[in-house]
């Protein structure tokens, strides 16, 4: 399973900066915001939290639709399928490998951009530690929409509809869980952990549900 | 070691594709599945590697006492499809030893394995610099470096020169002679003793 | 190679072994070149005299002015190339452009980081979104679209075209840069930026400057000329890579 990990990070490194791709697309999404809602520095920092989160979602979106749509081209899919390892933990260690290469990065960069936004070193630490929690959880989930759509040529844009709906609950929980660092009545912990409970959720859930999709998928 | 398929028939979606198939191979025997384009033959394949849902039929495979293996069948067999399985952004090397350390059951090793397909010099090049051909003969040397008893290929000297067609009839020989089952959808007669026709959809 | 003599023209070096041939003399003359003018441009730069307003941050500017007018040239460095791409199809352009792109962002980089180091200072902000770093941020994400773009073809001269085109598609985005700050006098006036594009400066402040803009002209082209040796080396061991594949066939045997 190690070998597994090793070769979708290597696959990641060389197939064309997929990391660089990621963060560039938050970072632009990020930038994009000021424009529409204007360069006021309150107002940017009061709504950077949700921004954060917002481009890290969508960032995470990336690459989701190759997870396994690739593999199937190539025939590596038949081959990772007849194997006796669980079809599920196969799964699960290529959705991690795609959080690692994607999501991890973007909660790196989080603080340039907190900086950029005006955010304080506080709410900066918290949206790490949101984004942290919460981004594996759109990997995992991201997974069953992969699997749904292995089969059709043009899949990506579909997992993002898909997707999105699915990661709604984690994007409220983890601005809250800012909102309530940053602000006293709120609470942080609730939240947080609600984030967290989430993502161990689909952590399960999410190979579980896509392996079942996978083994019958087959043509 | 016995397989055995019995009454094989698999659907895609409302269609039949094929129907009825049974046969019993042993240790050292090999099946040539032939018949037209679109025949089945393909998915009769897969249906034996378990990557195709049978509609009716089972398949068995016990060994020497006549006692079923553990666990699912496809977790005995290698197969090799149309496709290379392999990625063209990592090299040779990487490539196979992935599928090595991924299918477990370590047979030769990646550089032995190379050898018998005469591809040794290209261990370090990334996949896609190899030609076609190369490419085909490194998913040979897939087969090679893990250990199954059963091997499934699809078709497996498509674009083979003459000289890789006989290399390749060659590992089949050594495989059979080892006691490992061979299943091959091909037109060309591997040449080997004990070998067995399927006719499908004649 | 022929022995024949070619008059020397432009051309001369648009072949890639001629061009390496001259690079590896002229780098080192580049580099010395560049060692003295950023020597002379630093230590000017430290002996000017503190701003009456800005004070010692000032001596930033002599860093960040030039590093921002390097991210504009670079840029305008690889629309010319980008040109020779598209109208002559030559090899050389691609090559330059492709090894410009890394160059421009991190030139791009310097200005935005050391402009930041400026404004916390003076603005009491690390970041703000007034026209002129909000371009310079847009530049930066172009150029590391282009590097991208660049990393996502598995055989190199077949993204020549492509980064060609997008290439000059941003190309409009440089007099944006340029005048931004006469046409959005939006919020943070950044009179304190602008004043330093007009020659009405203070000779004390201006002569480091220049040589300091004259030293990273020099960087650039010593690096910019390392860099496509290299890439020019790369896609020769590629070719090679990829004969070593086809040869052993006759030869070979197990």
């Amino acid at each position: 399973m190690f070998a597994l990990l090793k070769r979708e990070v290597l696959l990641s490194i060389r197939a064309g900066g997929g990391t660089l791709t990621g963060v560039l697309f938050f970072l632009a999404v990020v930038s994009v915001f000021p424009f529409a809602v204007g360069p006021d520095t309150k107002l940017l920092s009061h709504l950077a939290p949700a921004i954060l989160w917002i481009g890290a979602l969508l960032a995470s979106l990336l690459g989701l639709d190759k997870l396994f749509a690739q593999e199937r081209e190539d025939g590596s899919l038949d081959l990772l399928v007849m194997q006796s390892h669980p079809l599920s933990i196969t799964i699960f260690i290529k959705a991690f490998a795609h959080w690692l290469m994607t999501g991890l990065p973007l909660v790196l960069a989080t603080p340039l951009f907190g900086i950029m936004l005006n955010l304080s070193p506080l709410g900066i630490g918290a949206t790490m530690i949101t984004l942290l929690a919460g981004t594996p959880a759109i990997s995992f989930i991201g997974a069953v929409g992969a699997a749904v759509s292995v089969k059709l040529p043009r899949g990506g844009m579909l997992i993002s509809i898909l997707v999105l709906p699915l990661v709604i609950p984690i994007l409220i929980f983890g601005v809250a869980a800012i909102t309530g660092a940053l602000e006293d009545p709120a609470p942080f912990t609730a939240p947080f952990l609600f984030v967290c409970a989430i993502t161990l959720f689909t952590s399960v859930l999410g190979p579980l549900a896509a392996s079942i999709m996978l083994r019958h998928s087959a043509d | 070691m016995k397989l055995i398929v019995e009454n094989l028939s698999i659907h895609r979606a409302t269609q039949e594709i094929v129907s009825d198939i049974s046969f019993e191979l042993s240790s050292g025997e090999a099946l040539i599945v032939t018949g037209e384009n679109g025949s089945g033959k393909s998915t009769t394949l897969r249906g034996i590697a378990g990557l195709m849902p049978l509609n009716t039929g089972s398949i068995k495979l016990l060994d020497e006492k006549g006692k079923q293996f553990e666990g699912e069948i496809r977790e005995y067999c290698h197969y090799l499809g149309h496709q290379n399985g392999m990625k063209p952004s990592l090299t040779v090397r990487e490539n196979l030893d992935f599928w090595q350390k991924f299918c477990g059951d370590p047979d030769l090793t990646i550089e032995e394995a190379l050898d018998e397909v005469d591809l040794a010099h290209t261990i370090d090049l990334p996949f896609s610099y190899l030609s076609a051909g190369m490419k085909r003969r490194v998913s040979i040397a897939r087969l090679l470096v893990s250990d199954r008893p059963v091997w499934i290929v699809d078709e497996p000297t498509a674009g083979l020169d003459a000289q890789s067609v006989r290399m390749f009839t060659g590992l089949c020989h050594a495989f059979c002679e080892g006691g490992g089952i061979l299943i091959a959808a091909t037109h060309l007669p591997l040449g080997i003793e004990t070998e067995k026709t399927l006719e499908i959809g004649g | 190679m022929s022995t024949e003599t070619i008059k020397p023209s432009i051309w001369a070096f648009a072949n890639p072994t001629r061009f390496n041939a001259f690079a590896n003399k002229a780098i080192p003359v580049f580099a010395v070149v560049t060692f003295i003018l950023l020597t002379i441009g630093l230590w000017m730069s430290f002996n000017a005299p503190e701003d009456y307003q800005q004070g010692y941050t000032v001596l930033i500017m002599f860093i960040h002015v030039p590093a921002a007018w390097l991210s504009m040239m670079t840029y305008s460095v690889m629309c010319v190339s980008a040109i020779g791409t598209i109208v002559w199809r030559h090899p050389l352009a691609d090559v330059s452009l492709r090894s410009a792109a890394p160059l421009g962002a991190m030139f791009t980089v310097l200005a935005l980081a050391t402009g930041s180091l400026w404004g916390k200072p003076m603005w009491g902000t690390w970041w703000e979104w007034d026209a002129r770093m909000t371009s310079v941020l847009v530049l930066l994400i172009i150029y590391l679209g282009l590097i991208a773009l660049a990393k996502a073809f598995d055989e190199p001269s077949e993204a020549a075209l492509p980064l060609a085109v997008m290439t000059l598609t941003g190309a409009p985005l440089l007099p944006i840069i340029k005048w931004s700050v006469d046409w959005w006098n939006t919020l943070h006036q950044p009179a304190s930026v602008s004043r330093f594009d007009r020659p009405a400066m203070a000779p004390e402040f201006l002569y480091p400057l220049l040589v300091m803009a004259l030293a990273y002209m020099a960087i650039f082209f010593t690096l910019h000329m390392m860099s496509m040796r290299n890439e020019i080396l790369a896609r020769r061991i590629r070719t090679m890579k990829m004969q070593a594949a086809r040869e052993r066939k006759s030869g070979g045997g197990s």
